[in-house]
Order: C-alpha cells, then structure tokens, then sequence
C-alpha cells in the first residue's frame, strides 16, 4: 500500500493525473451509449441511402422505412409468430436450466454418476441440431414436444458444463471448514456449492438464452408447416416463397430484438443477483 | 464458560488432548509427521513455530479431524462434542456472497438453528472483535484485517473449547497484525479457551503464546519447546521489554537447532 505516500511526495502529478482520470472516466460513460446508438443510427441511414441511390426494387432489398411498414401492416400475423417462437424459446430454456443444473448437481454428487452420463451431453452438445431434428421429428409425433427437444438439446449445455464447473469451484478452506462443523451433503450443496455456482451459471444462462432462440428457430425451418400455430422462422420461409422480401425482414428484425430482449433480461438478471457481491459486479478504478 | 475463574499456571492445568506417536505419510513416502507428541492442557496458548514443510498445518488438521494420521492416538479428555472447536484458517476464507452476520452463523447453521435463535450468540461474538456495526456488510466492504475479526468471530461463537489457528496473520501488514495479536490476548483473557497458534513469526509467538512448540522438517516433529514464562496480560511495552527481547533470543535459537537438525538429516 503505497498509494498514499505516493499522494504526499507528489500531489501535483497525481492531481493532474486524476483530473485527467476523472475526464477520461466521464468520456467512456457517455461514450459508452452514445456511440453505438449512433453507429446504428448511421448504419441504418446507409442502407436507406443505398436502397434510394440505387433505386434498388424492394424485392430485392427493401428499405428501413419499408420493413417498419410491413412490420406495421403484417402485425396481427407477425406478433403471432413472434409468441411461438419466443413461447418454444422460453420453454426450452426453462427446461434446460432445469435440465442443465439439475444434471450438474447429479454429476458432482456422484463421480460415476458423472463419468457415466458426461460423453452424452458431449455427444448432444457437438452434434449439430439440423442434422438432429429430423429425426425428432420422425420420432416425436407432437410437434411442440420436438421442437422443445430441438431448442433444449442445444440450450442446456453451457448451463450443464458452466453449473458443473461452479459447483466444483468451492473454496477448499470453506469445505474443510463445512467438514469441521458436521455439515450434510445438503447443507454443503446448498450454503456452499450452489452460491458459488451462481455466478457460473448466470454465465451460462446468458449463452443458452441466444441459443434457445437459435434452437427455436432452426427446428422450426426443419419441422416446416407445422399442426401448431407457425412461427417466425416458419413466416421467413414462407414469405421468400412468395419473394415478400420486406416481410422476411421484419420477421427477421423481429427475431433478432428477440434476442437481444434475451441477453439484456439474463444480464440483469446477472447484475440484480451478483452485484452485492461479486466480483465482476464491482468497479475497480483502473 | 468459566469465565469467572482465571487460567492456572502452567504446570497445573488440566490436560485437554494428547497426541501420541503420531506418524503422518503422504502418498505413502512424504513424512510429513514422525512420531509427533504433544499433550494440550486447557488453558495453554500454544505457538507451533517452525520452517514452512515441517508439518504445522498437518497437526492441525489431525487435531480437527479433517484427516486421520497413519499410526499413533489423539485423545480428547471429555472427548470431543459439537461446538468444541473453532478454526482461523490464513486466509479469512469468508462466504463472499453472504453478509457478516450470516458467516459468523454458519457453525450454528450447520447445526440446524435458526439465526434468530442465536442472534444473541453472534452478536456476542462480533461485539468481542469490535464488529458489532458491520453486522449486515458484505466480506468485501471490509479490510483484510476486518475480514479476519469476522473469521475470528465465526470460530468464537460456539464457545469452543479449543481455537486452531493456522497462520492467521500472516498475510496482514505489521501494524495490523500487533492490533490483532493484542485483540487476541484480550479475547482469550476473557474467554479463558485454549489456543494452537501456527506461525512462522518467532516474535509473533513470544507475544503471544506462554509454550512455544518448536518444530523440525523432514520428517516433521517436535524439536524442542520454549516456555515462555512472562505473565499475562501483555502489553504493547511487553514488546519492548528485555524480558521480551532475552525470549525472543532463546525462541530464535530453538528454531535454528531445529532448522540444524533438519539440515544433518538431510544430508545423512
Ligand atoms: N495433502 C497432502 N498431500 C501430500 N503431501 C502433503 C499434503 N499436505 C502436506 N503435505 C506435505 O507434508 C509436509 C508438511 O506440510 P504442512 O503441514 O503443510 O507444513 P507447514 O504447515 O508446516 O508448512 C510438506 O512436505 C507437504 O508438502
Ligand atoms: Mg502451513
């Protein structure tokens, strides 16, 4: 702790350097909005410019202007969409937090357990979800049950390998200290490993929100025309049958906020559950 | 507690724990411990003092019973109940996610009670290391030194009968570590409990302790024991003293024969 000795030996490089910190600070914070509101802000106004400049045919590519009207118009068809898919997104991602941790919670319970059933989730994990569903959809006469399947099989993983990790990354005084005190495995589990996986888990929580979506929506491109109501990747592929490319965007436009709305839930999600007192939750200077 | 009675002199106390012919192998060939013996009386502050590898933390964790010794007997006079021990590790080792108060619960908690059923007990135990205001801060609002008055505060609240610490200060700055080393005293005055000191720090275990287990490398054992026959309370002149300063001297000569020793045998 040399910090204020230094401050005494030399105040006046220190106080320069701190205004000069402070400023620097103020600048990253606005920064830290501004910037990339306006980039989009810029991005989109280029991709109006090229549409209009070329006088390139809305078939082809429509405009900003012109996907915000067709979201307007096809709104009643599109927000129907947009509830499947987030509903089978939703879905899967609760059943593979339930899945994910509940698995990691067997595994540290019981190595064998974990040496039994750990090249399963590796072999569900690398294999690619397209060349899965298919198959679901063969086995699985309900199409709702597949598309769950689809969306789950590529959602629980990060939960499953980031829980188990933090479950197995407790402070070994601590458990020695459980160990003194007599605890049960339960008290273990739930005072000590479970808290200390927390922060791992939200980790992963934040991953499989993206690819829950990304599940939903690659099973429904597989499952097609569904018996149940169709959701937004359905509509995209429906549409370009049709060359209504400016609907394709919105819907596209639809899934994307979507995922975003994912991230930024899971996030604060984070930062509510964390920010007490967690490490990544705090702000160091420098 | 008795907490009224004053602790008796060395030499007629009560014994608390023996340790007899303890061996400890690591791994089937590192000797951390050889034919270790040691007999704890209530009331001893004891200082285990010796190099880094001769097998401090080893005793220690035998005497919590985090492990077992490959051959020889620890016995605890009344045996030993729940709530007999408390445990200062070197780091504060502290639940960060949980506030001060609910890390200084956790003995109790794992015992299945409530904290409203011994709100009393923890508050006592935090009022004994000056925290009774940072009930409800979390680990990292607190210094390092703090954050070892609540590990310190955790190991009181059952009201053990025996205090391991290992190392407890080490990783503090001086001027800290001389504000918790008097705290310490003042505790175990109130408390009259019995103490295992781990150091490193000859001057940290002439303050502190009244015996002074010296202790030998490879195979690890004791080497020697230092009395250390000032009385209590001891002060901040203590550390001045000659008194201090002549134990001091006899405590350092200790630790280097049995740093010798350990030397012949190697090379043998
Ligand atoms: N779990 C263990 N496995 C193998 N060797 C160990 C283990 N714990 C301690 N040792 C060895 O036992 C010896 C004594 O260790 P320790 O009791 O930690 O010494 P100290 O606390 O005095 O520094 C060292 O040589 C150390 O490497
Ligand atoms: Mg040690």
């Amino acid at each position: 702790m040399s910090a204020p000795e230094m401050q005494n030996t030399q105040s006046p490089v220190v106080d320069l350097e701190e205004l000069q910190y402070a400023r620097a600070q103020r600048r990253d914070k606005i920064a830290k909005w501004t910037l990339p509101v306006l980039m989009l802000l810029l991005a989109i106004f280029l991709w109006d410019r090229l549409v209009v400049w070329n006088e390139i045919p809305h078939y082809i590519l429509p405009g900003p202007g012109l996907v915000i009207e067709t979201l307007i118009e096809d709104w009643g068809m599109l927000s129907d969409a947009l509830w499947v898919t987030l509903k089978i997104t939703l879905m899967a991602l609760a059943v593979a937090v339930l899945g994910g941790v509940g698995l990691a919670v067997l595994f540290t319970q019981s190595r064998y357990f974990e040496m039994a059933f750990y090249p399963f989730a590796v072999i569900l994990q690398v294999t690619p979800v397209v060349s899965i569903a298919p198959l679901i959809f063969i086995y699985v006469d309900n199409r709702l049950a597949g598309l769950l399947l689809c969306a789950w099989i590529v959602a629980f993983f990060p939960i499953l390998s980031n829980t188990t990790l933090g479950l197995n990354s407790t402070d070994h005084n601590l458990r020695d200290l459980y160990k003194i005190y007599g605890a049960t495995r339960w008290q273990r589990l739930r005072y000590l490993q479970l808290p200390t996986a927390l922060p791992y888990f939200l980790g992963g929580l934040r991953i499989a929100g993206g690819l829950a979506l990304i599940g939903a929506v690659v099973s429904e491109y597989v499952a097609g025309t569904g018996g149940i109501g169709s959701g937004l990747a359905f509509r995209i592929l429906e549409a370009g049958y049709r060359l209504n490319i400016p609907r394709m965007f919105a819907a596209l436009l639809l899934i994307a906020a979507t995922g975003v709305v994912i991230f930024t839930l899971a996030s604060l999600l984070s930062h509510a559950l964390l920010h007490k007192w967690h490490e990544s939750a705090i702000k160091r200077e420098n | 507690m008795s907490n009224t009675s004053s602790i008796p002199p060395l030499g007629q106390r009560d014994a608390l724990l023996h340790m007899a012919n303890i061996d400890k192998v690591f791994n089937g060939n590192v000797e951390a411990l050889k034919n270790l013996n040691l007999t704890v009386n209530q009331g001893d502050f004891i200082s285990l003092l010796g190099p880094s590898g001769c097998g401090k933390s080893t005793a220690l964790r035998l005497i919590a019973g985090l492990m077992r010794q490959t051959s020889g007997q620890i016995t605890w006079n009344g045996g030993l109940n729940e709530g007999d021990l408390g445990v200062v590790f070197q780091e504060p080792t502290l639940m960060p996610w949980a506030t001060v108060e609910q890390n200084v619960w956790l003995p109790h908690r794992l015992r299945g009670k409530s904290l409203d059923d011994v709100r009393g007990d923890i508050m006592w135990a935090l009022k004994m290391v000056g925290l009774e205001s940072f009930q409800k801060s979390y680990p990292r609002e607190l210094s390092g030194g703090m954050k070892m008055r609540v590990s310190i505060a955790r190991a009181l609240v059952t009201q053990p009968r025996l205090i391991l610490m290992d190392e407890p200060f080490a990783a503090l700055d001086e001027i800290t570590r001389h504000k918790l080393n008097n705290d310490l005293l003042m505790l175990r005055d109130k408390l009259k409990c019995t103490v295992i000191f781990v150091t490193h720090s000859v001057f940290e275990s002439v303050f502190l302790s009244d015996r002074i287990v010296v202790m030998a490398a490879r195979p690890g054992r004791v080497s020697s024991e230092v009395t250390v026959d000032a009385p209590y309370p001891r002060t901040e002149e203590f550390r001045t003293s000659a008194q201090y300063a002549e134990l001091c001297r006899k405590a350092s000569d200790a630790l280097h024969g049995a740093m010798n020793q350990h030397g012949e045998r190697a090379s043998a």
